[in-house]
């Protein structure tokens, strides 16, 4: 398989407004549709980038985020990972819990991103800042809930 | 004579020469392109702008802060210069050619200079001129800067303007009004929406309130929380709301994203919603010639 013409394998954007997430969202929504990506998914990947770029710049008082294309072969896929060096996660599973908030929100960001996509990885740790990763693949079914509960 | 005080420094110097020819430069620049462009009404009016940027170019040289862009002595005709350069601007010049039209008042104000001293070569009076030729790049850097604070004024009118006009509230029937909601719902915008629908809701008595999100790219966990809360307000003040224009892709999204919309009374198009809105109130619609019978 060939990387998408006219899109570099990789894009680092910064965070730190509110316009920086429309341009993520932007460029989630690019990158997608330039790797195969269906509607559906697009939409869920660009809805996952949005969760997880706002924690970024609530939470972590603003950060980076990076978009690969991945192509392992068989399908293409696409990671996107979100780098802040804000005050990290104390409880992670608490924080993942559906409803749990600390900002005011619906609680939903981190757990309904991950439910958006297909793999899904926290590092965290209190003070240190956080990083969260997800990568979605093109031509693999949605599993519909990658870790009910 | 400036040459025989050669003990007064070379910003002293150009000072006290911008002071004592404020007229003959100010008679001269008004001819330049930069002010005969901007003040076409009269020239009195030109020479007059010209004479208060000799006043403060004096002042600044008084200062010694010769290449300081921030310094004080700029200050009152900053104002002037800003306007002048947005006027050149609207006529379609490039900052370059601003830029360039600043650079053309230093010509005839060093001639003048030059034309002070018996010996325009000696070390002294060429420092002189260089002091002034600062001075004077210092005058167009000052412009550039008040040329480019007013384009960012103008882009923050702009995006305000936008906030207001994207959210219009329409009245669909007797009763009922409708948002159609287009483009990135942020805090600023959702906030607007809310407070736009309120006041609709209000003027025109509507008791049916339809927020249209056909155009709204991306629904996430935040932009849901903006459409809850509207619809809350809105019940606050006796109006039902609908939410309508979701599309699949958009559905899917949200019931995986774990957000739970049923205390939100939704459509799938406007055209449902207000169908829905209209036989709430009682108001049925049928095709002219189809007569008493269609239903």
């Amino acid at each position: 398989m060939m990387r998408p013409s006219g899109q570099a394998p990789a894009t680092s954007l910064p965070i730190g407004s509110d316009a920086d997430l429309a341009w993520v969202r932007q460029q989630v929504r690019q990158y997608a549709a330039q790797l195969g990506f269906g509607l559906v998914q697009q939409t869920k990947l660009v809805t996952a980038a949005s969760e997880l770029a706002r924690n970024t710049l609530v939470h972590g008082g603003g950060g980076q985020a990076e978009i690969t294309a991945l192509d392992d072969g068989r399908s293409r896929g696409l990671r996107m990972r979100f780098t802040d060096q804000g005050p990290g996660i104390r409880d992670l599973e608490l924080a993942m819990t559906d409803g749990y908030t600390t900002g005011g929100g619906l609680g939903l960001g981190l757990s309904g991103a991950k439910r958006l996509v297909h793999e899904f990885h926290v590092d965290t740790e209190p003070g240190r800042g956080t990083t969260v990763t997800a990568v979605a693949w093109v031509t693999q079914v949605p599993s519909s809930r990658p870790g009910a509960g | 004579m400036p040459e025989q005080d050669v003990a007064e420094s070379a910003p002293q110097v150009v000072s006290a020469f911008l002071e004592q020819r404020r007229e003959q430069i100010a008679q001269r620049w008004a001819d330049a392109p930069l002010f005969r462009w901007v003040f076409t009404v009269s020239r009195d009016e030109a020479v007059e702008a010209c004479k208060l940027v000799v006043d403060a170019l004096s002042e600044v040289a008084v200062s010694g802060r010769l290449e300081d862009v921030a310094t004080a002595g700029f200050a009152p005709v900053r104002d002037q210069l800003g306007r002048m350069a947005q006027t050149r601007a609207r006529a379609g010049s490039t900052p370059a050619q601003i830029a360039g039209e600043v650079a053309g008042l230093r010509g005839p104000v060093i001639e003048l200079l030059r034309a002070e001293f018996t010996d325009p070569d000696t070390p002294h009076a060429q420092e002189c001129v260089l002091a002034l030729t600062l001075l004077m790049g210092t005058l167009r850097l000052v412009v550039m800067e008040t040329a480019l604070d007013a384009n960012a004024d103008l882009i923050e009118r702009q995006r305000q303007q936008l906030l207001e006009v994207a959210t219009p509230v329409i009245k669909l029937w007797e009763g009922t009004v409708a948002v159609p909601l287009i483009g990135t719902l942020d805090s600023a915008r959702s906030q607007i929406v809310m407070e736009s629908l309120l006041e609709a809701i209000v003027d025109q008595r509507a008791r049916y309130a339809i927020l249209d999100i056909t155009g709204v790219p991306t629904v996430d966990s935040l932009v849901a929380q903006h459409l809850m809360k509207t619809v809350a307000a809105a019940r606050l003040m006796g109006a039902e709301c609908i939410v309508s224009g979701i599309r699949p892709a958009i559905a899917q999204t949200i019931v995986q994203l774990g957000i739970d919309l049923g205390s939100v009374l939704t459509r799938a198009s406007l055209a449902d919603a207000l169908a829905y809105a209209l036989s709430r109130q009682g108001i049925e619609v049928s095709r002219a010639d189809a007569g008493a019978s269609a239903r």
